[in-house]
């Protein structure tokens, strides 16, 4: 439970302007705000990326670990991903369990990993049945100007693209080694205010969203995951819109994972 | 210590913009952004209300300008709607910016504030409370927000007016009635010594309904 | 990185009094304190410290979450100091654990003894302590991060709380320990001050020394908290002195 209320009048307003093409920071429909990636954050991580989507900030840190892979896939290594949504970044946050979204979080950004075969899994395997690298993708949202989703994934595929395996380190081979990160997924999240549907919502908008969608792209051209979120509606027609409009931010932004800006 | 940033601290007599967050049967519960929610008592509104009736008049969301009466020990902040400008707010959007702020948005003598209702034609309220209503048409509420984001990003500096000034001149749309018109003379800014209490007894709202060119557009 | 096989103890002190990284006993690391960089709190603070960085968060004076923690009389003020998981070598499970949660309690203990809480009856000064990065003295980077975080959200307080640890290395008292010397070092104690008054309102000690050695330790707290302290204000003074005329241009 928070204190925090959005006015009508401001919700009202955002969906007025909206009507007309525009937005309370004059940003365009399809414009995201600024983004920046500062990897190697932390160095206690093997891996570390610090990215800024407007006001929304995620840390992310990756950890890798021996440990047992699961009964099931004896030649593969295991991926874990946890966002945790600390009430240090916005009103709304509480202390304890995690709550709804950031279980939601956790999982649209893992799925997009996953999905996109971002690390190949046999390769962190080191004794079938037996021995294997446990990645730990830990999500750390700093601050919630709005759009966590899209903030956490391109801090995660960063943190993983700049990581390290600490082979020495556990004494499992005689050097460390770069994580080898095959696949970039971008996650694109996009909320319906009136007719128009609009990227990179605020948290503003996102009080006044009739709809949330979220679409992961990777490289190769393939949708890698999907999200429909808040109480709203999208026609199949807008699905299929919003996706193009993913790939082309999607391409944009895998710019910023590799270094060096779009 | 003097608090230069932080929660908005209510003193009795400040006009504030707040946001109904609960409906009981004989009061609202407002946020003005205060450490507690501050009751609005049924009997605090120019409305004739029976008791269970208040849900007829403003609910959840709904925004309202409200006085500050009494603080209590318990903590407890009284607020009415009773007075000039008070009342139920229609229309326009709450931008919110540090309550530190709003000296400089009001600027001395009212100077900032009469520089930017004039040169955008938008209607400004201001609570001292930090948020602020702005109603116009969508470019100049566009134009007021980025100059209250200006004016919290350069509380501390002087000069504030004239940049304010020249933000405004340099967005003027093309054609509209005033962007020739003459610009409020340039105010004295407090020194630097001044920091952020420069006009600390300024009326709260934007324009004090006792001088209207003040509060509605300049060039009407 | 930490090295998991390595058991010997790393030389700690140089016979001409060096430690590992090269400090005096009585030098301080170095410490960047930032007031106020998250907009979406009601103040906060960014503190590195050595290899520390540690993020606070202040909200409030607000509304008292649960009901029934309510004081008719003052402000309550809920700590909650945090690790990420990433923050140690070792991952650390992410969640309530009894350290943090006793860490919680003197930190927000030793804030309450500063805060003029009665100035906001029945309500909820919350302050949130992250560690993102951690290399030994966290708590104490916590205390001093959140410290500037209630000053920039404006709650009245009667001083600014400085922290420090002082520990026994190698036989010899030595100020703001960083991980070595916190892992293989004969005693840890972490402590705040109340720099007006020269009172203490955190002290805590883990490991063991004589009578005399805690004397010396205590001196050499306080000593390094007014250094500490005179950081603060700065971090305070640059956050409210004259923003930088670029960001006028963004």
């Amino acid at each position: 439970m928070s204190d925090e209320v959005t006015a009508d009048i401001q919700t009202t307003h955002i969906l007025d302007l909206a009507a007309s093409g525009k937005r309370v920071d004059g940003r365009g429909i399809d414009e995201y705000r600024p983004i920046a990636i500062d990897v190697g954050f932390v160095s206690t991580a093997d891996g570390s990326a610090l990215a800024h989507v407007g006001d929304t900030a995620v840390l992310c840190g990756i950890k890798l670990e021996p440990g047992k892979p699961f009964p099931d896939t004896p030649n593969a290594g295991v991926l874990t991903t946890n966002a945790e949504l600390i009430p240090l970044s916005s009103p709304t946050f509480e202390p304890g369990p995690p709550q709804p979204g950031a279980i939601e979080v956790s999982r649209v950004v893992d799925r997009a990993i996953r999905a996109a075969e971002t690390i190949d899994l046999t390769k962190l395997c080191v004794t079938p049945g037996e021995k294997t690298w446990v990645c730990y993708v830990d999500m750390h949202v700093l601050g919630h100007a709005g759009n966590l989703i899209d903030t956490a994934l391109l801090a995660a595929v960063s943190a993983l693209t700049h990581a390290t395996v600490p082979a020495k380190r556990f004494a499992i081979a005689d050097a460390d080694y770069a994580l080898d990160v095959q696949h970039l997924p971008i996650e694109c999240t996009f909320v319906r205010l009136g007719d128009q549907i609009v990227v990179d919502p605020t948290f503003d908008e996102e009080q006044a969203a009739q709809g949330r969608l979220t679409v992961a792209t990777d490289e190769t051209g393939r949708v890698v995951a999907m999200q429909k979120g808040l109480v709203g509606a999208f026609s199949p027609e807008d699905v299929k819109a919003t996706v193009r409009r993913a790939f082309v931010h999607g391409d944009r932004l895998r710019g910023f994972v590799r270094g060096g800006g779009p | 210590m003097i608090p230069l940033s932080g929660r908005y601290i209510p003193k009795p007599g400040d006009v504030v913009v707040g946001t109904v967050t609960d409906v009981q049967t004989t009061f609202w519960l407002l946020d003005i952004g205060a450490p507690r929610w501050a009751p609005l008592h049924m009997t605090g509104t120019p409305w004739k209300i029976d008791v269970g009736e208040t849900d007829r008049y403003l609910g959840v969301g709904d925004s309202v300008v409200v006085q500050v009466e009494s603080l209590e020990a318990t903590g407890r902040i009284g607020v009415t709607m009773n007075g000039e400008g008070l009342g139920k707010l229609e229309g326009g959007t709450i931008v919110r910016i540090s309550p530190a702020r709003i000296p400089r948005v009001v600027g001395r003598g009212g100077s900032m504030i009469q520089t930017i209702t004039g040169q955008t034609g938008a209607r400004v309220a201001i609570g001292q409370n930090g948020r602020i209503w702005v109603d116009g048409d969508a470019e100049a509420i566009r134009r007021v927000t980025e100059v209250l984001r200006m004016i919290e990003a350069n509380g501390q500096r002087s000069g504030l007016t004239g940049r304010v000034e020249s933000y405004l001149l340099a967005t003027t749309p093309t054609g509209e009635r005033g962007a020739s018109g003459p610009i409020p003379p340039e105010d004295r800014e407090p020194g630097p010594g001044d920091g952020a209490d420069g006009a600390p007894d300024e009326p709260a709202w934007g324009g004090d309904s006792a001088d209207p060119s003040s509060f509605g557009p300049a060039d009407e | 990185m930490g090295s998991v096989g390595a058991k010997e103890v790393p030389v700690l002190l140089t016979p001409d009094g060096r430690r590992i990284d090269g400090r005096r006993l009585d030098e301080l690391r170095a410490l960047e304190i930032r007031a106020g960089p998250l907009k979406q709190a009601d103040g906060s603070a960014f503190v590195e410290w050595g290899a520390n960085k540690v993020m606070a968060a202040v909200y409030g004076p607000r509304e008292v979450h649960p009901r029934h923690l309510q004081q008719n009389d003052r402000a309550v003020i809920q700590c909650k100091y945090n690790m990420a998981a990433f923050s140690v070598d070792e991952r650390k499970r992410p969640g309530l654990d009894r350290r943090s949660q006793e860490i919680s309690k003197v930190i927000g203990e030793a804030l309450q003894s500063v805060v003029f809480t009665e100035e906001f009856p029945r309500t909820s000064i919350d302050v949130y302590i992250e560690v993102l990065q951690a290399n030994a003295g966290t708590r104490c980077a916590g205390l001093v991060a959140a410290s500037v975080a209630l000053a920039d959200a404006g709650i009245p307080m009667v001083d600014l709380l400085p922290a420090v640890a002082v520990g026994k290395v190698a036989g010899a008292i030595a100020l703001d320990l960083k991980k070595e010397e916190d892992n293989f070092g004969e005693a840890d104690l972490p402590m705040a001050l109340v720099p007006q008054s020269g009172r203490l309102v955190l002290l805590q000690m883990e490991g063991h020394m004589t009578e005399e050695e805690l004397g010396t330790a205590l001196d050499l707290g306080v000593g390094g908290c007014r250094a500490i302290y005179e950081k603060m204000k700065a971090a305070l003074r640059d956050r409210y002195s004259v923003a930088p005329i670029e960001e006028a241009a963004r």
